[in-house]
């Protein structure tokens, strides 16, 4: 045995499906004896069908699942002393909660009074004493899922597996759900294995979080590392709220981004392209005159134990949460703290900023129209008689409910001195400038707020005035819903 | 006031159409007259004849025993098919649905005609073996079975039959004790079609069953042909007795039905 305390190890798992689809690609996992384990991602993420080869009822494509240090990736699910708790329950309709629980005991040829000696205790463990012989349908859906609970747990399994186990119940039910499964946990020393695709759920319950996305775990830490110290946009994104920004190091703990410079604690080297993270509830609202940035509010609403007030500062949009409010319109400073701050390493450079659809129903950045075609990007819109868009009732769609994103790579970006030049999109001061061995990676401070990352072969000058040709045939385009 | 009438003419008509042939048959079963019309009396001769006369009596068990045999036959087989394609790959469940829908379309005296010739001329299998005939019946019903039985397996929660893997049971065990309650309704409903298939069937029976074999079908056919009148009458005897049979059958399910709503 390679390693005591390691119950499960799942190494270079892979799924792909007959249909060609990889649900999961190298999914490398340990897990220790006792420890209560969240797969968290979105739908489609691969999280369901790690669990289910762990459970047996799919076999890895690739890869080997050890099981105290045995190789079980062969081994069907009724021999595994592995169990699991449905996402439906799957109770067996036709038999009572008593058959029920007791059916994983028959199998094993269980005596029968040891047999209603556990299952009085497994009900007693999840509530439910005296429900022996009530029928599944008689149940509620709380009464159910504790009913498949108590199902599973009587075999002793050495893992329990939770397949989002508490997705049908309503939210006061699911959290006292999570604090008696948190304390069954505690109480048996059995190993969980649970899937979910809601944060606050696995944040709440877990000892370690595997956060997935695409097949493909992002992180795997404790869950205040995966809050805190999140190690990419996705999982930044995706566990709470973030602000998210693009933005560069400017020196020692120094970062700039959101067109403001910011103390920060993570020591990344100078002229390192970095992902700032700010949480909502780190950002102070201050006067205008002591904001490490400033900007106009836009929306306040009101969320019961805070307010949430989204402020937009030059071309980018800052969401604050604060237990005092703000009025939409107010001018506002705002400070983050450095350990506010979490520093990301940027994965690429990609530009994105809004463009607008003018009253002739045309594409405009800064003034200039775009020749793209609006109607290939609006799904199932056309022109109408009058050049108008129509959407595919026939209706004239509104340029002010349309929002466009357009996407550009710092490398398709060219800069010109000559800012008269009619391919000229936007201008700006060049506000830093890193070599990158074989160019130039500069941060342009536009005219519109935003900052811009271009990669340039040349050398240019710290702060020097220049226009921005963004080839429109380089952009792509995504409506924002 | 044209509309109201027709709402309750056509209604009134259909059931008239519907019922009247039966209801004047059982009417004459119970009377001594040899042919429809001519009534001189009422008496129970009818029934008499048909529960004492041997050839009827022999006819009527056979063609039970081979109406339960081949009903049997064909719901084991057609829930394993069921299962099996429920189960398979996509190109596999559908290649096995399209081969089960051309016995259900196909012409019974196609189906009869083929089965004769495979078995009896190309195998060389006597007819008085009873094969043919059964193989025959339970050819005509399975596909009914399967289709009865598919819905229940799609209706079903996909996860219960891993539930009990997962609990420890066998693939054989999960599926005798999770899978085929969920689907026994389907396979009850798929077994009472597949005896009235086969009772009322006339083309498989008359080309795959031994010659001195007959069922209801093929001895009413034969019989109206003849002149042997006491037997005539008393087979109006056989279709009252059937037709009561079948009434108190739809009445239990519909009893039955009501109870399980109001309990639901």
């Amino acid at each position: 045995m390679a390693n005591n305390e390691n119950i499960i190890e799942l190494k270079h798992i892979s799924k792909v499906f007959d249909d060609g689809f990889t649900a999961v690609s190298d999914f490398n996992l340990e897990v220790k004896r006792g420890e209560f384990v969240t797969f968290l991602g979105p739908s489609g993420c691969g999280k369901t069908t790690t669990l289910r080869m762990i459970a047996g009822f799919d076999m890895p494509s690739e890869g080997d699942i050890l099981l105290n240090g045995q190789d079980i990736s062969k081994m069907p699910p009724n021999l595994r002393p592995i169990n699991t708790v449905f996402q439906r329950y799957a109770l067996f309709p036709h038999m009572n909660i008593f058959d029920n629980i007791a059916f994983g005991l028959k199998q094993k040829k269980t005596p029968k009074d040891e047999i209603s000696r556990k299952v009085k205790k497994v009900l007693e463990l999840v509530d439910l004493e005296g429900f022996e012989k009530r029928s599944v349908s008689t149940l509620s859906g709380g009464q159910q899922q504790r009913v498949a609970i108590a199902r599973a747990l009587v075999n002793e399994p050495q893992i329990l597996l939770l397949d989002e186990p508490l997705g049908a119940l309503d939210l006061k039910m699911r959290k006292e759900m999570q604090i008696e499964l948190k304390n069954m946990h505690d109480e048996l020393g059995i190993t969980f294995i649970y899937v979910t695709h809601d944060q606050e759920e696995a944040l709440t319950m877990s000892d370690k979080i595997v956060v997935m996305s695409e097949g493909k775990i992002q992180q795997i830490g404790t869950p205040e590392d995966i809050y805190n110290e999140p190690q990419n946009a996705f999982v930044a994104d995706f566990i709470g709220e973030s602000n998210l920004f693009n933005g560069i190091m400017t020196g020692t703990k120094k970062a700039r981004f959101a067109g403001g410079q910011f103390d920060c604690v993570d020591d990344v080297p100078e002229g390192t392209q970095i992902t700032a993270v700010v949480r909502p509830e780190d950002v102070v609202l201050t006067d205008p005159a002591q904001g490490q940035i400033r900007g106009k509010v836009t929306s306040v609403i009101f969320k019961g134990i805070h307010y949430e007030i989204i402020v937009q500062s030059g071309r980018y949009e800052v969401v604050i949460q604060s237990t005092k409010s703000a009025s939409v319109g107010d001018v506002v400073g705002m400070q983050v703290a450095p350990d506010g701050i979490h520093i990301m390493i940027a994965e690429n450079h990609t530009n994105f900023f809004p463009v607008d659809v003018n009253r002739a129903h045309h594409l405009e950045f800064n003034g200039t129209e775009l020749h793209a075609s609006l109607t290939q990007l609006v799904k199932g819109s056309r022109r109408g008689e009058n050049k108008e868009l129509l959407d595919e009732n026939g209706q004239v769609i509104d340029p002010d409910k349309l929002h466009i994103t357009a996407a550009i790579e710092p490398q398709d970006i060219k800069m010109t001195d000559d800012v008269d030049d009619e391919n000229v999109l936007i201008e700006g001061t060049i506000s830093n400038l890193i070599y990158k061995g074989d160019h130039y990676s500069y941060v342009i401070n536009t005219e519109l707020g935003q900052d811009f990352i271009v990669d340039d072969e040349y050398l240019w000058n710290m702060g020097d005035q220049i226009g921005l040709i963004l080839p429109i045939e380089k952009m792509r385009f995504s409506v924002k819903k | 006031m044209i509309r109201k009438t027709l709402r309750t003419l056509v209604p009134v008509l259909t059931l008239v159409f519907l019922y009247a042939p039966i209801l004047i048959l059982a009417f004459f079963s119970f009377t001594n007259a040899t042919q429809i019309g001519m009534v001189r009396g009422f008496t129970l001769k009818n029934y008499i004849t048909l529960f004492t006369t041997e050839e009827l009596r022999s006819m009527i068990v056979g063609t039970l025993l081979l109406a339960f045999g081949s009903a049997i036959l064909a719901t084991l087989l057609g829930t394993l098919g069921a299962i099996g394609s429920f189960y398979s790959k996509k190109g596999v469940s559908s290649a096995i649905r399209t081969v089960n829908q051309i016995p259900v379309i196909n012409a019974d005296v196609v189906t009869g005609f083929s089965i004769c010739i495979l078995l009896v001329v190309v195998f060389g299998i006597s007819k008085d073996t009873y094969i043919p005939l059964i193989i025959g019946h339970v050819t005509l019903s399975a596909p009914f079975v399967y289709l009865s039985v598919i819905p229940k397996l799609k209706q079903m929660d996909s996860s219960l039959y891993e539930a009990a893997l997962d609990l420890g049971a066998t693939p054989a065990s999960a599926l005798l004790r999770v899978v085929i309650p969920q689907i026994f309704s389907g396979m009850i409903s798929g077994f009472s079609l597949a005896i009235t298939l086969s009772l009322d069937d006339y083309f498989i029976a008359t080309y795959t069953k031994p010659a001195t074999f007959d069922t209801i079908s093929t001895y009413v056919v034969n019989a109206t042909k003849g002149s042997q009148t006491s037997i005539k009458t008393a087979l109006w005897a056989l279709s009252t007795v059937i037709f009561v049979i079948v009434i108190l059958i739809v009445i239990g399910m519909n009893i039955k039905a009501a109870k399980e709503q109001k309990k639901g």
